[in-house]
Formats: C-alpha cells, structure tokens, sequence
C-alpha cells in the first residue's frame, strides 16, 4: 500500500471544447483553450516549480516560482496565469530562469525557519521541494535581517513575530512558517465560499488573518480544513500530523457523516489514522470536506465506546458483559420464544441507515426471511419517506434526478426546507460558488438561513413562511406559473400527461391558490411570491433542493408532489443543471431505502405482494416469503403499546433521541420484551434495551454507502474493528444462531446477490467500483456507466403525472396556551443524535441546544440572551437556554436536536405526514416562559438514564 | 386487542387519507384511499380498521374512507397461534 499522492496541475482544467496545440520544452503538447501554460506543462508531464499555485484555487501569479520563457515574447511570464496559445514555444528551464527562481528561493528562505527536521511538515513540504528542485544551496542574505522567524532579535522584541495559534481544536496556525502565498485565503474564498481569512498589512508586513486578526475559533472560520489542506508549508497544520508524524500509506474512503457522501483518503500509519483528506477524485465532493468529515472521527476511540455484547434481565439490571456465542444464543432465544407465544409478527426491526447497503440488505434479510415477517424499517421513516411516495407518484422513482456536479449549471435555485450550510456543507459551498457565479436564488424557510445573505452571495427572494405553510406557497408559485403563461408547454405535451396537466392547471389557477389569497396564511407577501414564480419560470436552468423542512410535515408528501409539479410545468427535468434534489441527512439513508428497509418493499423498492418480486427472492433464500407489508416504526411503536409487537432488533439508530414524542417511543420500548440495540455507544434507546451489541465504525469495514445523488461508493476497511466484528458478521452470526445458514465471507458476496436480484444495481460488483471508481444507480445493461441524471429520454413511469395539492392546515395549532410555531433543524458542527459528534471536539462550537426566539417574542416574556427558558407543547416540557435572534420571525422559535440532556422531542408530537406516517417534526405549537433550570422530567430521565448505563463491575460510564 | 387511543390514532391516519384524495379527480378518490391502505397497512392495521367499520358503525370516519372500503383487503384470520418456522 503506498500513500496516495493525486498530481496537482496548478491551476482549474479549462472546461473549453476548443483544442490548442503548442510546443513546451520540445514536446507538442495539445490542451483545452484557456489552460494555463503550468497545466499544459504538468499534463506533458513537466513539473514547473511553483509555491502559490494549487489546482483547487485559480492562478494568482504571486510566487515567481513558475516563470517560463516563451519564444518571441519578452520577460518572464507566470506559466500559471498565462494562457495557451496555438503555436507557442515555450521553456521552462533555462539558465536565466534557473537564476531567477533561485534568487526568489533565496529570498523565501531568508524569511523561514530552517527546523526542517522537527518540523510537522517534514516530507510534506513544498517549500521544502522547491528548494531541492531549484538547486538551492545557500542563502547570501543570511538569516539575520528582519523577519517573521524568531521570537527575539539580538535579544529585543522582534514585533513582526506572532506566536502559533491553537486556538482551532484541530489544526494550529503557525505564522513564522507562513510564505503569505494566501493559497489559503483562496481556498476559504472559492472553495468553501466563507471569506473567513485574509491578507492583512502590505509588503513585508503582509501576513495571514483569520477575521478582524481574531484567533481561528473565534473567527467566522468554520472549520472545513481547506486551508489546510491548500498550505504548501506546515503554517497551517492538522494537530494530528503534529502528534503522529507523516502517514506511510492512504486508502479512499467514503465518510460516514450525511447524505453527501464525500470521498476522503484515510492517511494511516499502521493501523493509526493520521488524519482525513478530501479526495480530488471524489465525484460528489471534488476535493471539499466540512469539519465533520475532515477532522470529527475521534469518537471511533472515544471512551465511552462499548467493546463487549452485554445482555441483562430487566432494563432497570445493570448490564452484564457476556461473549459473542452468549449473546447470539440470547437473542435467538429470546425471539423464537416471543414468536412461539406472541404470534410471527409479534417482531420487527430497524435497519441502519449509517450502516453500510450490505449490512441493510442483511438486516431486512434476515428479518423477512428469518422472522418470517415484513416488520422492517429504517429511519428513513422519519426524513425522507415522503419523497419516496412523492416522486414515486410524479415521475415513477423516489430517485432524485440529479448529480452534486449538475448544480455547477444550474441558473436559479429554489432552496426549501433545507440550510444546506449545516446540514450538507460540501454541498452548500458548491451551491455557493455557483451563485457567486451569477446564479439566481430563491429561499423558502421560515428561518433567515445563512445562504439568504452571506459573504458575495445574496438570495434574490426570501420567503419566510409560517411554519406548515409549504404547500399552501408551492401551489401558489404554481398559480403565477400557469396563469400568466409561464410554463413551457413544448415539454408538457412532449413528457407529461396533457390531460393531467390541464386538469391540474386549472385547479391551481383558482383565486383560491393565488399569492394573494394565501397571504394570510404564510404571512408572506404576494409580490414576494410573484417575483418568484417569476424568476424560477424564467430565469434559465431551474433546479430545486429540498430537506426535511418540506417532508417533516402532515403534508409532507404533498410538498414533494408540488415540488414535482413545478419542475415539469417548468421543463427543468431531464439534462444538467435542473432537477429535482432530496438532500438526504444520512450518509447512507438512500441505501437503506434502496436495500429494501420499507416494510412495503423488497430491495429496488418493489412492492411486497408483486408475485415475481418475491419469487427472485423466495428461490434464492429458499423460503416462502410474507405478501403482507409489514409494520413501520410508529406502528410498530403503537402495537408495542397495544401487546402484540413485543422484540426489535435495532442496528445503529437512537429512535428513543431521533424520532418525536420520547414518551410514546419509550412507552413503546418500555413494554417490549426483547429489546437488541447494536451500536457503537449506550445510545438513548439502549437505555431500554435487553440486549446490546457492540457495533463498528465505517473504518473498521468494508462495504459500500450511497449517497444522495444516488452514487454508490465504497468504503474500505483501515484498521481491525474494536469490537471483534464488522456489523455485517454480527448480523450474520445472529441469522446463524437463529438457524439461518448464511455464510458470507466478504461484503462483497453480498453485493453481489444484491446485484443478481435487483435490476437497478444489476451491473454493481466490487470489481466493478474498482474501475469505475463509483456509479450512481441505475446501473445496469441499459446505463452501464450510470446513471448521472434521471429522466433524460422521458419520465421512469413513462409519462409524468401532475397531481393535485390542496394545501391543508395541520391540526397543530397555536392557541392560548401555546401560542408559538417551534420548528427544528441541525447545525454545522453536529450530526443528527450527536452521538459520534458530541465525542469529539466538535463540541467547541455548539455544546448545548439553543432555543432561537425573536427579540420581539423574548422581551414580551422578559426572556434575556442566555436564560433558561421552559419550553412546553401537549407532548410534553423541556428547558434549555434562549438565544436571543431576529433569524426567526416573531412567532416561531427554533432549536437543534443534538443533545441527549434536552431532548426536544419531548416536545414533538405524533402527528405525521398522511401518506408516509413521517412525523411532523417541523411545527409545534409550543409556550416558553423562563425557567430556573431543567424540568422535571430532564432531572428524571438524567437519572434514569445513568442508572440504565451501569455495567456490572465495572465504574459508571460517563454518558 | 384495540384500545381507544389506539383507535383514534387510526380513525385519524384514515381520515389525513381521505382529505388527501378528497381533492383529486372525483372517480380517483375512493380507489385512491383503498389502494393506499392496501400498499401500507398491515395486517393487524387493516383488521383494527375493519372492526371500527364493521362493528362500531365506521365512528369517526370520513365517508370517503367508507366509500372505500369495499375496496381495501380483508387480511386473512389473525394468526395469534402460528408459529413462524425456522429458515
């Protein structure tokens, strides 16, 4: 294994179709128009020195590293800011530029310290490989002079030096390294789009500065690690490099964080990991990586990590650590008993939607064809179900219609329910770089998001609606559309149903569906919306990107659906840059869905009682499958309260902390009688569980994780798992002692029977994402490349159906006693439960909850920034602490969901999308009112919760 | 089996159902809700359903859910004795 070194050509590639051919150092040399001499140059294989020049920033000519000599031309041009053209001479070795860029060495060097030795970047240094390959050997102007280097001079003062910050947990910013080639400053501009560093000060005062020359933590910077990644010196640093050393080899993984899926190098020393770097190659992130998945693995060593199964009587027993063979027998046991006495459907389970496609394959597996019934589901329950049967309806597949690369043409966006800034960041920082572009936004959340203004991009429309109102706003963008004849109606006869469409068209023309008419209910204006309309039906390529804050609704499915509908009365299906876009929140909760975890569905999403569906699937497990569908997760909860589902087997989701109203899902939990929890830490809902075993990390396994864009990547394995077994084997083991006769012997086994009985993924092998590097989905005879963007030659179900959405109020009212819309959402430095995130150091920018609430609501409460504030719905009553912002309007308040300790899904109530039974996390109608400290009900689960924690002979783990 | 709150909860998902498709093409409502009752519901959801329907008058109800309710699926006689059978 060697460590992966991609080649950095200097600058962008040219996206020209136009060719120029010309001559570097002898070699003819043919390129896109509008390639810099430096690429040209790396492309033929010439290597031209250069310092401030990286490929993932454009050129910027600063370094006078890279001169070249053209024939014919005079001086010395840049080679990474001068263009080709037809016909050029060019040399980039020549006894004057040998001078030259030995003379600009001497010059770098004078100002840098020589402690190459002890330094973190030795063997990592461009620095120091442009000295060797300029052939430096000596400084003639000595060390002593003004400079950035040391402390003191002569024993006095030196005012130019600045000490290192380490103020950022993972990375330090050393200032006496730093050659101010602001490739840094770049990268914070044009890759991740922040705008948190500059270069302060001019000529030899000139240094690098995060934010108004603030320390990293306290500057806007956010942490991704671009700056990092882009430093050709050791001034910008991962803390890990400094403690480890340089890694010796690198393998290319798949990060486990959300749904978009980023490639990463694992730089491993041993087994050690050394630190995560974005991989150039990588189809969804193109080189970007946010703070989760660059630098917030640490919760894979994390203490509180639970190595051993452990099994006990009762969930008030302290837990009891067993073997493998113990705990397998167990569960075995104990779900053939309950079956024998409670009936074959009395038990069910979750697949993971963090876990791999091969694992989820095998969860479902063995609940079907091991319990004999449908009783599966997956946290796509919770997020994203309604697109499933929105898009399903629409176009004839859950399948989003786009790739991540596709935003890079698109000219107007409608971003809805989704802050893609913290909850898809990678994906965010592409969106951004585009609208920096000149590309057109429209925002519609109730929140002022941070892509509604930031550093150079500004949405063109906000529309801050109530809480509940989407689809009421969608039909209404729908009414401008067709009434003032802004659909494109060549599209609609050639793709859609005609009928369906008039029929539709006429429903959304009523007055009924107009801006104006719908005003008083999102509390948004008509012009606002107008203008909207306007511009989406207008403006170019238009492209949708959705979240949670569309499908968490009781009307969730029915947003999808208008969200369908604007697309096609719109035309923007079918090529590059439009689309229909899910940001789906797991990494890997598209697999989940695609495995067949929906109790409706066998992988590929086809319905439980098509004959020939399970036929595949009966002849090559060998038994006689259920044609029922079986329950989903809130069913299952309800019959767990009414006595007929009594044992769950849950691999690697928290739903007592994810999924809304805490006291109906433990009620539920509470009254099963074989509870197995498989996961990584003493979760939440292991707090009721009989049953725990210890699951692995996404470095600890192979396997593969798709994203949102549908593309399946692979993860591969770096180190032995802690715990004695990838996930697969454990579910694998279970099937075993349960007297399945299961015998795979690689992940890749698995993928293979997924590929044989799945048409989509039909051409998907190991071998196959190999050589492709990754594929999206459908892959097969038809796509055997993939499939990038769905929908080209006409819609899946053949023609796309417009559908009616009467937009209905959820019966989640506010009233007298709870008079405010509370919605919910996540934050950059977080991930969903926080389980991995809150073990890292992550928590340095968000270690509690906060409650947003208007100025305007506060003062009316005599709420202060900071106070504990009680915050209560019929559900049930929590407290955290107020944070005091005009993001939101008067009327709605906000919080996060990542800590345990403030549980706001106490507050979350059962309602639920009608279609799906997706809850409607996003409206709650809530009272706050300060408060002295946490409620009642936190004082009492904090106790319960630690009590459940306890393992015999062992101290008390730290939650 | 059924208690009230559970019944409730299910009158409920039926009826948020029903004001889905009371909005669509008059001839697509009733087979629209039974076709998606039958796609989703399980076994035991279905015979709870028609316990409400058959022997407590359909209470609470929406018409169009009794509209269709010829067209959803009995599920087969509850199987409280089977045992399910290894592999």
């Amino acid at each position: 294994m060697n460590l992966i070194k991609e080649i950095d050509f200097g600058t962008p590639a040219s996206k020209s179709e136009k060719m120029v051919t010309l001559t570097i150092d002898g070699r003819e040399v043919t390129v896109p128009e509008g390639t810099s001499i430096m690429r040209a140059s790396m492309e033929a294989g010439i290597e031209v020195p250069k310092l401030c020049a990286t490929d993932m920033v454009d050129a910027f000519g600063s370094c006078r590293l890279c001169l070249v000599e053209i024939q014919g031309r005079a001086g010395l041009p840049a080679s990474c800011t001068t263009p080709v053209a037809p016909g050029l001479v060019v040399s980039t070795q020549t006894p004057r530029l040998k001078d030259v860029r030995r003379g600009v060495m001497e010059l770098y060097i004078s100002d840098h310290p020589l402690d190459c030795l002890t330094c973190a970047a030795n063997g990592d240094c461009e620095l120091q490989d442009m000295a060797g390959a300029v052939g430096l050997r000596d400084v003639r102007y000595g060390y002593d002079g003004e400079n950035h280097v040391k402390a003191r001079n002569d024993g006095a003062l030196n005012i130019k030096w600045q000490p290192k910050d380490e103020s950022n947990p993972y990375f330090t910013f050393d200032p006496a390294k730093c050659i101010v080639c602001s490739r840094c400053v770049r990268a914070c501009e044009e890759v991740q789009g922040t705008f948190a560093l500059t270069i302060e000060g001019r000529g030899f005062d000139s240094r690098v500065s995060a934010g108004m020359h603030e320390d990293f933590v306290s500057s806007e910077c956010v942490s991704c690690g671009a700056c990092v990644q882009a430093c050709p010196t050791a001034t910008l640093q991962e803390k890990s490099v400094i403690e480890i050393g340089q890694p010796e080899h690198s393998v290319v993984t798949t990060c486990a964080y959300c749904g978009v899926g980023c490639s990463f190098k694992a730089e491993m020393r041993g087994e050690e990991l050394v630190r995560m770097v974005p991989w150039k190659d990588g189809q969804a992130n193109r080189g970007h990586s946010c703070v989760k998945g660059r630098f917030a693995y640490g919760y894979s060593n994390h203490k509180d990590r639970i190595l051993n199964p452990m099994v006990r009587e009762k969930i008030t027993d302290p837990w009891r650590e067993v073997t493998w063979e113990e705990a397998f027998a167990h569960v075995a046991n104990e779900f053939r008993r309950i079956q024998y006495q409670y009936g074959r459907d009395s038990v069910g389970g979750i697949t993971s939607s963090r876990c791999t496609n091969e694992e989820t394959y095998l969860v479902q597996k063995l609940i079907r064809a091991g319990f004999g019934n449908n009783n599966v589901d997956t946290c796509a329950r919770v997020c994203h179900s309604p697109t499933g049967y929105g898009l399903g309806q629409t176009f004839g597949t859950s399948a989003g219609t786009q790739n991540f690369d596709s935003v890079e043409e698109t000219d107007v966006v409608i971003v809805i329910g989704a802050n893609p800034t913290d909850g898809h960041p990678v994906f965010g920082s592409r969106l951004k770089k585009r609208l920096r572009q000149g590309a057109k936004l429209i925002v519609i959340d109730p929140r002022r998001i941070d892509l509604v203004k930031g550093p150079h991009i500004e949405a063109s429309y906000h529309l801050p609606l109530k809480p509940g109102t989407n689809v009421a706003m969608l039909t209404a963008l729908a009414h401008v559309i067709v009434t003032e004849g802004l659909f494109d109606e060549r599209f609609i006869r050639e793709r859609c149903d005609w009928s369906e469409f008039e029929d539709w068209a006429a429903f959304v023309s009523e007055e009924a569906h107009s801006p104006e008419a719908i005003e008083a209910l999102t509390g948004v204006s008509a012009e606002l919306v107008r203008g909207a309309a306007r511009l989406f039906a207008t403006g170019g390529n238009g492209s949708i990107y959705y979240g949670l804050g569309v499908t968490e609704h009781s009307q969730g499915s029915t947003a999808v659906m208008a969200i369908a509908n604007l697309a096609m009365a719109t035309g923007n299906i079918g090529r590059p840059g439009v689309g229909v876009n899910p940001l789906r929140g797991q990494n890997n909760v598209q697999g989940s869905c695609d495995m067949g975890s929906f109790p409706h569905e066998l992988p590929g999403y086809r319905h439980i009682s098509d004959d020939a569906t399970r036929d595949i699937f009966e002849k090559l497990w060998g038994v006689k499958l259920n044609e029922e569908p079986g329950l989903r997760i809130p069913n299952m909860l309800d019959a767990a309260v009414e006595g007929t589902f009594k044992g769950i087997y849950i691999q690697g989701e928290d739903i007592l902390q994810s999924d809304p109203d805490t006291k109906h899902v433990s009620a539920g939990l509470a009254a099963m009688e074989c509870v197995v929890v498989q996961d990584l830490f003493l979760n939440e809902t292991a707090n009721y569980a009989h049953v725990f075993l210890p699951g692995s990390t996404f470095l600890e396994k192979d396997g593969t994780f798709t994203n949102a864009e549908r593309r399946i990547n692979r993860v591969r394995r770096v180190m032995t798992p802690r715990n004695g077994y990838a996930d697969w084997e454990v579910t694998q083991k279970l099937a075993q002692a349960m007297g399945l006769s299961w015998n795979y012997t690689h992940p890749s086994e698995i993928m293979d029977e997924i590929a044989a009985t799945t048409p989509s993924f039909a051409l998907v092998s190991y071998d196959y994402l190999e050589k492709m590097g990754s594929v999206q989905w459908p892959c097969n005879e038809k796509n055997p490349q993939g499939s990038p963007i769905m929908h080209v030659n006409g819609f899946v179900r053949g023609k796309g159906k417009f559908i009616r959405t009467e937009y209905v109020a959820t019966d989640e009212k506010t009233g007298p006693r709870f008079p405010l819309l509370l919605t919910t959402g996540r934050i950059l430095s977080q991930y969903n439960v926080g389980a991995q995130t809150r073990r890292t150091d992550n928590v340095v920018w968000h270690d509690e909850d906060r409650l947003e609430i208007h100025p305007h609501d506060a003062e009316n409460r005599g709420i202060r920034e900071g106070d504990w504030v009680r915050l209560a719905s019929r559900a049930g009553e929590t407290t955290l602490r107020a944070l005091i912002t005009d993001r939101v309007s008067p009327g709605v308040v906000y919080t996060t969901f990542h800590h345990p300790d403030t549980q706001a899904n106490v507050i979350t109530t059962d309602f639920s999308d009608w279609a799906t039974n997706c809850p409607e996390y996003k409206v709650t109608a809530v009272q706050v009112s300060p408060s002295n400290g946490p409620s009642e009900w936190q004082i009492e689960y904090g106790e319960q919760a630690r009590q459940s924690r306890r393992i015999a002979g062992k101290l008390e783990a730290a939650e | 089996m059924s208690n009230t709150s559970n019944d409730a909860k299910l009158v409920r998902m039926a009826n948020q159902i029903a004001t889905f498709f009371h909005s669509q093409p008059a001839e697509t409502r009733a087979p629209g809700v039974a076709t998606h009752i039958n796609k989703f519901w399980e076994p035991r959801m279905r015979r709870q359903f028609f316990d409400i329907v058959d022997n407590r008058g359909g209470a609470g109800l929406d018409p169009l859910v009794l509209d269709a309710a010829p067209l959803i699926r009995r599920p087969a006689a509850e199987n409280a004795g089977e045992h399910a059978s290894a592999n």
